[in-house]
């Protein structure tokens, strides 16, 4: 169960991050345990080690653009990341986002707010984001109340399994 | 309130009589596309829920286009696995490797039909929007689902619309045209959104063109790249296996995010840069840069249309020193129509490689990688860094016209002039 407010260490990423960077192509038939270990290692070589559970990335423009790879979203998942905020979002890296049960929110002025490594708090919610040292305060779109289902779920697959049950 | 193509399909496929842009939906399921790439894994994890069936064998339909002749022995065990799934889940629309590339099989083979709402694991399900269906890509859990269930959630997405006009100058496609697009509004320029391809000068584009089109919207982002369906669509539907079909409009008064009017007439042929498809340049511009490899084929352009149109540049003259041109029809069809017509001859004698119907080396696979240093022009869809092989390679994305003058001349060049010294 997703919890509705988040509280984390911001990794502030640059514009256009694609699949390709977040779920490089030589290593796309591998297990997730091997896949998340080279998450944004063209951009950040240490990422994959530094990370810890909790962690929120702050990114740019068109995160996640590119191919329908699923892997990208589940390796930021697999290593952690509660949550991804960013300027803007490729539709399929929301979809498969939400799909896996990654929060991924969208919010304008968020790249100009956070420095890497901030205290950055998320209201999933209400979309109210707080750099908690400066205390600035944005807004990003809220989650619909069908995303935020289907992260409660854990994801679709979850979801579907409930329902199977159900 | 009047409704546009893609509010028109989600209301639909949603059982409503209204939709509205901004608008959350649980949509039914027309039909459901996977290719070998995902298809294993998706089939394993429906299998993992205990489920296990699926919604309709009917309306899903799988084709191996990918890794086709398999390259590797994981490759051949995945097509393997495949088979084995299909035929114990009763799905029947099976395309075996070597028939042709998924975008264009479902248009050939009568499965898209205007108003559909198609989802694929591949991102340029958006093909489909040349027949007036919303097509778009899905990941692998989200197929799952909808596999499972025949459903699956949308948002209603805002919809933007490039009224067109003008004739295209002689030596230049819809493929210009849409590489324009992408310059001019960006690579996320559509960001989910949909857009409408409307306009007097859509009348004048055949259905090969407008699935070249509607392919490279998800270039610019879009979740659905559509046009009307019309006389055009109609023709294309009764000579493939279908029955035609009546008009599919946007209602008159339709409401649009914006509506941007695009002159053609004056628009030249277009290259895209490396590494990104929204870095685009007039093929004048760009003159002169050297090449090793020139392709022709993929989703986007490997149509008949497509090498009847290389080979009306390349026919009588032979591809520079030291080039390598390959051609890989989109289709088993498309290779017999190829071969009916003398077209496959006139490229063979002007120096090209025929590569098994599928996506040949568009996606990296296999099939014609490049090196460090080496460049490669090509009328696929993507030019991303490290695409076909080496990340110190470079590849330019332009026009089967484009790409077929620029084979001749060893470098990029502009199939308008080619065709003047030529008379």
């Amino acid at each position: 169960m997703a919890d509705d407010i988040l509280r984390g260490r911001a990794w502030r990423l640059d514009h256009d991050i694609s699949t390709d960077v977040l779920s490089p192509g030589a290593y796309a038939v591998d297990p997730v345990e091997v896949r998340k270990l080279h998450v944004l290692e063209s951009v950040i070589p240490e990422f994959a080690n530094e990370v810890v559970a909790g962690d929120i990335i702050v990114a740019g423009r068109n995160f996640g653009c590119g191919s329908s790879r699923e892997t990208a979203a589940e390796n930021l998942k697999a290593l952690g990341v509660a949550c991804v905020v960013t300027e803007s979002l490729s539709r399929l890296f929301m979809r498969n986002a939400i799909a896996v049960g990654l929060p991924a929110l969208i919010c304008t002025g968020i790249h100009a707010a956070f420095a890497d490594g901030d205290d950055i708090q998320v209201d999933l919610v209400t979309g109210v984001v707080t750099n908690v040292a400066s205390l600035v305060e944005l807004r990003a779109d809220p989650l619909p109340e069908e995303m935020r289902r289907i992260l409660a779920s854990g994801g679709i697959l979850a979801l579907l399994k409930g329902r199977s049950v159900a | 309130m009047g409704m546009n193509l893609a509010e028109r399909i989600l209301a639909r496929s949603a059982g409503r009589d209204q939709v509205a842009a901004g608008e959350f939906v649980m949509a039914e399921i027309d039909l459901a596309l996977l290719h070998d790439i995902f298809a294993a894994q998706v089939f394993n994890l429906l299998r993992d829920t205990g489920l296990d069936q699926v919604f309709d064998p009917d309306r899903i339909v799988v084709v191996i286009d990918h890794l086709v002749p398999a390259p590797s022995e994981a490759a051949a065990a995945i097509h393997q696995s495949i088979r084995e799934h299909i035929s114990r889940l009763g799905i029947t629309a099976f395309y075996d490797a070597g028939r042709g590339i998924c975008h264009q099989l479902l248009p050939e083979h009568g499965h898209i039909r205007p108003g559909d709402l198609v989802v694929g694991t591949d991102s340029h399900t958006t093909t489909y929007g040349a027949l007036g269906a919303g097509g778009t890509g899905i990941g692998t859990s989200d197929m799952v689902y909808a596999l499972a269930t025949g459903q699956l959630w949308f948002r209603v997405p805002e919809t933007i619309r490039f009224e067109m006009t003008g004739d295209l100058m002689a030596g230049v496609s819809w493929k210009d045209v849409i590489l324009h697009l992408a310059g001019r509004f960006g690579a996320d320029g559509a960001q989910y959104r949909a857009i409408e391809f409307a306009g007097p000068a859509v009348a004048g584009a055949d259905m090969s063109s407008r699935l070249t089109v509607c392919n490279m919207a998800l270039e610019m982002g879009a979740k659905f790249g559509l046009f009307a369906a019309d006389g055009v669509t109609d023709t294309y539907l009764r000579s493939h296996g279908g029955a035609g079909t009546e008009p599919f409009e946007p209602d008159a008064d339709a409401t649009y995010e914006a509506v941007h009017e695009i002159a053609l007439s004056n628009l030249e042929p277009q290259v895209a840069l490396p590494h990104e498809v929204d870095q685009v340049s007039p093929v004048t511009e760009v003159e002169g840069i050297s090449l090793n490899q020139a392709f022709i084929g993929s989703c986007t352009n490997g149509r008949i249309e497509d090498l009847r149109a290389a080979a009306e540049v390349l026919a009588g003259h032979h591809i520079a020193p030291g080039m390598r041109l390959l051609v890989a029809p989109a289709s088993r069809a498309v290779l017999g129509e190829a071969l009916e017509t003398g077209v496959a001859a006139t490229l063979v004698e002007a120096g090209a490689s025929i590569l098994a119907p599928g996506c040949g080396p568009c996606f990296g696979g296999h099939g014609g990688l490049l090196a460090p240093g080496e460049r490669c022009i090509g009328t696929h869809n993507r030019n991303f860094i490290g695409r076909m092989g080496s990340s110190e390679a470079e590849i330019f994305l332009a026009s089967p016209a484009t790409v077929a003058a620029s084979a001749l001349a060893g470098h990029i060049a502009d199939p308008r002039k080619l065709g003047a010294s030529d008379g």
